[in-house]
């Protein structure tokens, strides 16, 4: 029986709109926001720190020990804050990546998603607003939440939801069973063992990691669309490339340990993150040899999943040019035709024999900035469109869903420890039952006494 | 009937069954003048189903009445026949004990209890209505005339309100085992604007113990090693010549039998409106609904030393008398057994629960409280700990002060108020463990360091035990903070015991604390390497020092919930909230919480129906009433 205590949890939100400004805030606020901060941030003890100070560091996954951002973070404790509990503010990069892995990484520590209004809320509760907004916040309450339900209702459409019921489903049944065993001693029911319920662990387990897999899959927060500029050298592909970067102010990472020791670059096109593959090669292959730079271009290409082909509508289509426009045509791209603020020697019409049907080349000229608006928005409607087609697919999109599913498979593995440590099937069972309140925040399934109801349906009990 | 004045009481108890019956004895040793009134002298905590208490959850409250300084652990440690542990490979939340009773002499020994009570009348007398003036009641009228008047009235009326026995096509108006049912008592609840509904149990056949073929079923011995229900009875008391259980089956046969007649069971043929528990289901409902299970078992329980009537558990069933015995007949054992009494279904009314407070009274009329099975329940456990509960409240609020409410952090009887008083019941309602979402707080084994200083406050738990609970706890806070600071080295010995034990040895030392978590090491290995405590500590202070060493992980994760919890409870709902004035609430939770009218944020959230946001407004609502005030 899970209840809903809300009231005092710890909550984070990101609380800058996305996708605009250099810097986007995630805020905490609550009695562990310090605790977990602490947890993912490297630098000074956050709890040694004065109030009302802020501190510099980096965002670090705790497990995996990756560097997430570098960061400012406030520390403003209770009762001089917006909502008089203890705030933290985590000055980020802009943009959905940075922000949305740190929002995850606070959920997975302990924190959790605030609703619509929760901050304002908070700040009434706790006497900081006066009561004339009284009426206004529980209005918004209301509205916010309606249409966030109706949203979140939407997005779980049937997959997402059917898969975590039926994981739940499964727990229902192992808990029930070791509930018969508790209440019912003296029956002949089959004792569930410790072995059972670490079976039923790793199953569910299991299941969780492949949606995990899934948010990644998707692509749609955490990693940004796998995007490769090509085009044979002198095109533009480096000027193309500054101006993403100028432009969208781009967060550089050096991702260690891959066989080639590539560096990718993110940036972020009016909230659509892009994952810029191969950003060292494109510098490169403007000063060597062409062939090299064909055969980096297919090698990026492999990995693509947007390509960003760069003509010279200056100069006529070179035998490269028709290479890289053949192997590209399997591909979701956009082709553009650069330079347009010289002559022109080649046409939308001397492309057609190498287009899509409706494919519609882009002219521009990435020195003068003529057209790069266009290219901004031909990005985006491409993006969303590939999350439309993917909607049959069962898919972890957001943050607050993430982070349920972490602490979930969390619970899973103190089940894993418990029986390790040879904890009695009862007291494990408490992690088990986490893990089953944690699936069912998802869905927002709570239907009071459903373990009850199980027990009675599964067993036949009585005097 | 011409009514006369009698005598005036502070309290009057209704019904001297297993809540009434802790009901009165409470309000009396908190020094109140105390009537108890029950329809008949001879079934005082009388026991008209199994012969037997406690259990998983039921053994905890028992724990729990005892530690509040009731009356039931100590009453059947008295009289039981038979005691065991039950699960003891589990964890120490789910540990259990229960006991088999001397059914005869339970019942004895309680109402010499109850008639030895200072400050306490026992008295036969049906009580057949209230007298209430501006929604107060202030006593109640008999069938024989008398007019007793009181401060405040706990009505305890179980299965009699307006019962009804079933037997086949019999049926006829009755209380349990035959009684004088309760009818007039009903009508006049309605007419005060209570809500009713019928509820259904039922209880098997009893046999001849002489006629029983016990050759052919499995025994149950009860335990060797000493266990009690009251903290106050010692290990030497302990019972070495007990009875035996005895189990057995029913088979292919018994179920054919059942499914042959399913046309003249009651249950099937429409003739029973009240709704049955589903934990406690009749033996034709089990056939039907589990119609694949091969067989069921059955168990045999001597109903006391003076007699040879044995309960045939697990057969309930309200099926004619001649199928019965056909079903009895088949099962083995069972082959020649006379049938002393048949089975039956009884059907009785229940005041919906949520129309009560957590103190037990009822909103409905002041000073009047209701408790035990007319609440809905089912078992002697979960009455008595109502009973308690509704005494202890009725008398102080006779005295004016503040009442008293088990929060679901606290015990199981708070889980058990809580969901009646908060979700109301569609069936009779047993306490399961599943039910507690603390449980490895709510152990039996603690029940005495949660609850004692209570019972103690009330008056109830005398100076002696007091002085003897406070030195167990220091006794176990001692030893706690001992091992948190004695050291465990890799000494050869030590390395040999891990050696033996099959784990890896020591590669420094450990806090005595952290050697006693390992899975393998119980608290007589670790004083082998550490020393005993200075002074000899009892097996009890060394249990409680083992489960809070051991579990400590899993006891620091349900504390901070509690933690969370507390802070909602903390959250008043004012008395005379209007739900339609407030903007912003579901309709459904609009609804709900005006029939449940919840007495904290923390209770309202946990009525189906009620959803966070509806929370949120809630507290944002009470906050801006606050401020106005202020203002």
């Amino acid at each position: 029986m899970a209840h809903t205590v809300t009231e005092y949890d710890t909550i984070a939100a990101i609380s800058t709109p996305i996708g605009e400004g250099a810097i986007s805030i995630v805020r905490l606020s609550g009695e562990q926001s310090l605790t977990i901060a602490n947890r993912i941030f490297k630098g000074k003890d956050l709890a040694q720190v004065a109030s009302h100070t802020i501190q510099y560091g980096h965002i670090v996954d705790p497990e995996t020990d990756e560097v997430i951002d570098e960061v400012m973070v406030s520390v403003m404790l209770a009762p001089k804050t917006f909502t008089r509990e203890d705030v933290i503010e985590i000055n980020c990069h802009g943009g959905l990546l940075a922000t949305n892995r740190i929002l995850q990484l606070l959920l997975a520590n302990g924190a959790r998603a605030a609703e619509p209004g929760e901050y304002t809320k908070r700040a009434f509760l706790n006497g900081r607003i006066d009561l004339t907004q009284a009426e206004s916040v529980m209005d918004l309450i209301r509205a916010k939440t309606d249409k966030a339900m109706h949203v979140a209702l939407n997005q779980l459409d049937g997959n997402l939801a059917h898969l975590i019921q039926n994981l739940r489903q499964e727990i229902l049944q192992v808990l029930a069973q070791v509930e018969v065993n508790i209440d019912y001693p003296e029956y002949d029911e089959d004792e569930l063992t410790t072995k059972m319920l670490l079976e039923k662990a790793d199953i569910v387990d299991q299941a969780i990691s492949e949606l995990l897999k899934t948010a990644q899959q998707g692509k749609v927060l955490r990693e940004g669309l796998a995007t490769a500029i090509i085009g044979r050298p002198n095109v533009g592909k480096s000027s193309l490339l500054n101006y993403l970067l100028h432009e969208d102010k781009a967060i550089v990472t050096d991702v260690a340990g891959t066989t080639r020791d590539v560096i990718e670059e993110y940036v972020n096109i009016n909230g659509v993150p892009l994952k810029l593959i191969d950003t060292a090669g494109i510098h490169h292959t403007e000063d060597k040899v062409e062939k090299i730079g064909v055969d980096r271009s297919r090698q990026a290409l492999e990995a693509a999943e947007l390509v960003l082909l760069v003509l010279n509508q200056s100069e006529a289509l070179t035998p490269e040019d028709q290479e890289l426009l053949t192997l590209t045509k399997a591909k979701k791209r956009i082709i553009l035709l650069n330079k347009t603020d010289l002559p022109t020697a080649l046409t939308k019409t001397m492309l057609q024999p190498y287009l899509h049907e409706g494919e519609q080349p882009l002219e521009i000229s990435i020195l003068t900035q003529l057209g790069t608006k266009a290219l901004e928005r031909r990005i985006n409607a491409l993006f969303f469109a590939g999350i439309e087609t993917n909607q049959n697919t069962v898919m972890v999109t957001n943050a607050r869903q993430i982070g349920l599913l972490r602490q979930a498979q969390q619970a899973l593995n103190d089940v894993r420890q418990g029986i390790a440590a040879g904890m009695p099937v009862d007291l494990v069972q408490i992690d088990m039952t986490s893990c089953w309140d944690k699936l069912g925040e998802i869905t927002g399934d709570s239907a009071p006494d459903e373990l009850i109801t199980q027990l009675f349906s599964q067993f036949c009990l009585g005097k | 009937m011409k009514t006369y004045d009698s005598k005036t009481y502070d309290v009057i108890i209704v019904g001297a069954g297993h809540a009434g019956s802790e009901a009165a004895l409470a309000a009396a040793r908190m020094g109140q003048k105390t009537l108890l009134l029950t329809i008949n002298l001879d079934m005082v905590a009388f026991m008209p189903c199994n012969p037997s208490v406690g259990g998983p959850a039921k053994g905890t409250v028992v724990r729990e009445i005892d530690a509040l300084g009731g009356q039931m652990g100590k009453n059947i440690d008295a009289t039981y026949i038979q005691m065991r542990m039950l699960n003891t490979g589990k964890g120490p939340a789910v540990r259990a004990l229960r006991a088999q009773a001397d059914k005869g002499q339970y019942h004895r020994v309680m109402k010499d209890t109850l008639e030895n009570e200072a400050n306490l009348t026992l008295r036969q007398g049906i009580a057949d209505a209230l007298i209430v003036e501006d929604g107060v009641c202030k006593g109640v009228i008999t069938n024989t005339g008398a007019r007793y008047l009181a401060d405040a009235v706990v009505l305890t009326a179980g299965t009699a309100s307006r019962g009804k026995i079933i037997i086949g096509e019999l049926m006829y108006s009755s209380g349990p085992n035959n009684s004088i049912p309760s009818i007039k008592l009903s009508e006049n609840l309605e007419t005060l604007g209570f809500k009713l509904r019928r509820f259904k149990t039922g209880t098997p056949p009893r046999v001849d113990g002489n006629t029983i073929d016990y050759s052919k079923t499995e025994e149950q011995p009860g335990d060797t090693t000493p266990n009690a229900f009251s903290y106050e009875t010692p290990d030497a008391a302990y019972l070495t010549d007990q009875l035996s259980c005895w189990m057995t089956y029913t088979n292919a046969t018994t179920h054919q039998i059942i499914r042959d007649n399913l046309d003249r069971a009651p249950m099937f043929s429409g003739v029973i409106e009240g709704v049955g528990p589903r934990y406690c289901p009749s033996i034709e409902d089990k056939i039907v609904r589990f119609a694949d299970k091969p067989r069921h078992q059955l168990f045999l329980e001597p109903e006391g030393r003076d007699t040879e009537e044995y309960y045939v558990g697990d057969f309930s069933t309200s099926m004619p008398e001649e199928v019965q015995q056909k079903m009895l007949h088949s099962v083995a054992g069972l082959e020649h057994a006379e049938m002393m009494r048949p089975g039956y279904a009884i059907e009785y009314d229940v005041v919906e629960p949520w129309q009560l407070k957590a103190t037990l009274e009822t909103k409905v009329i002041e000073n009047l409280y209701t408790a035990g099975q007319m609440n809905g329940t089912s078992g002697y456990e979960e009455a008595a700990g109502q009973g308690i509960v509704a005494g202890i409240n009725a008398a102080l609020k006779v005295q004016g002060k503040a009442p008293f409410i088990l929060k679901r952090s606290d015990a199981y009887i708070g889980v058990m108020i809580d969901d009646l008083v908060t979700k109301g019941t569609n069936e009779p309602y047993r306490l399961l463990t599943s039910r507690a979402e603390y449980r490895l707080m709510l152990r039996h084994d603690n029940a005495d360091l949660r609850l004692t200083q209570q019972g103690y406050e009330f008056g109830l738990i005398s100076e002696d035990r007091y002085q003897n609970f406070l030195t167990k706890k220091a006794a176990i806070d001692a030893e706690l903070a001992r091992l948190e600071n004695v050291r465990v080295k890799p000494t050869p010995e030590v390395q040999a015991f891990l050696a033996e034990k099959q784990v890896a040895p020591l590669k420094d030392g450990v806090l005595g604390v952290d050697f006693l978590k390992r899975p393998e090491v119980t608290y007589a290995d670790l004083v082998r390497f550490v020393g005993a405590a200075p002074t000899a500590l009892d097996h009890r202070v060394i249990e409680q020092v083992e489960i809070q060493v051991k579990y400590a992980g899993y006891i620091r994760k349900e504390e901070a919930k509690i933690a969370k919890l507390k802070r909602l409870e903390a959250k008043k709902i004012p008395d005379r909230i209007d739900y339609s004035a407030i903007n912003g609430l579901a309709t459904e939770a609009r609804q709900k919480l005006e029939k449940i009218q919840p007495e904290t944020l923390a209770q309202a959230s946990r009525i189906s129906g009620v959803n966070p946001a509806d929370i949120g407004i809630l507290s944002v609502y009470i906050q801006q009433g606050k401020i106005a005030k202020v203002g």
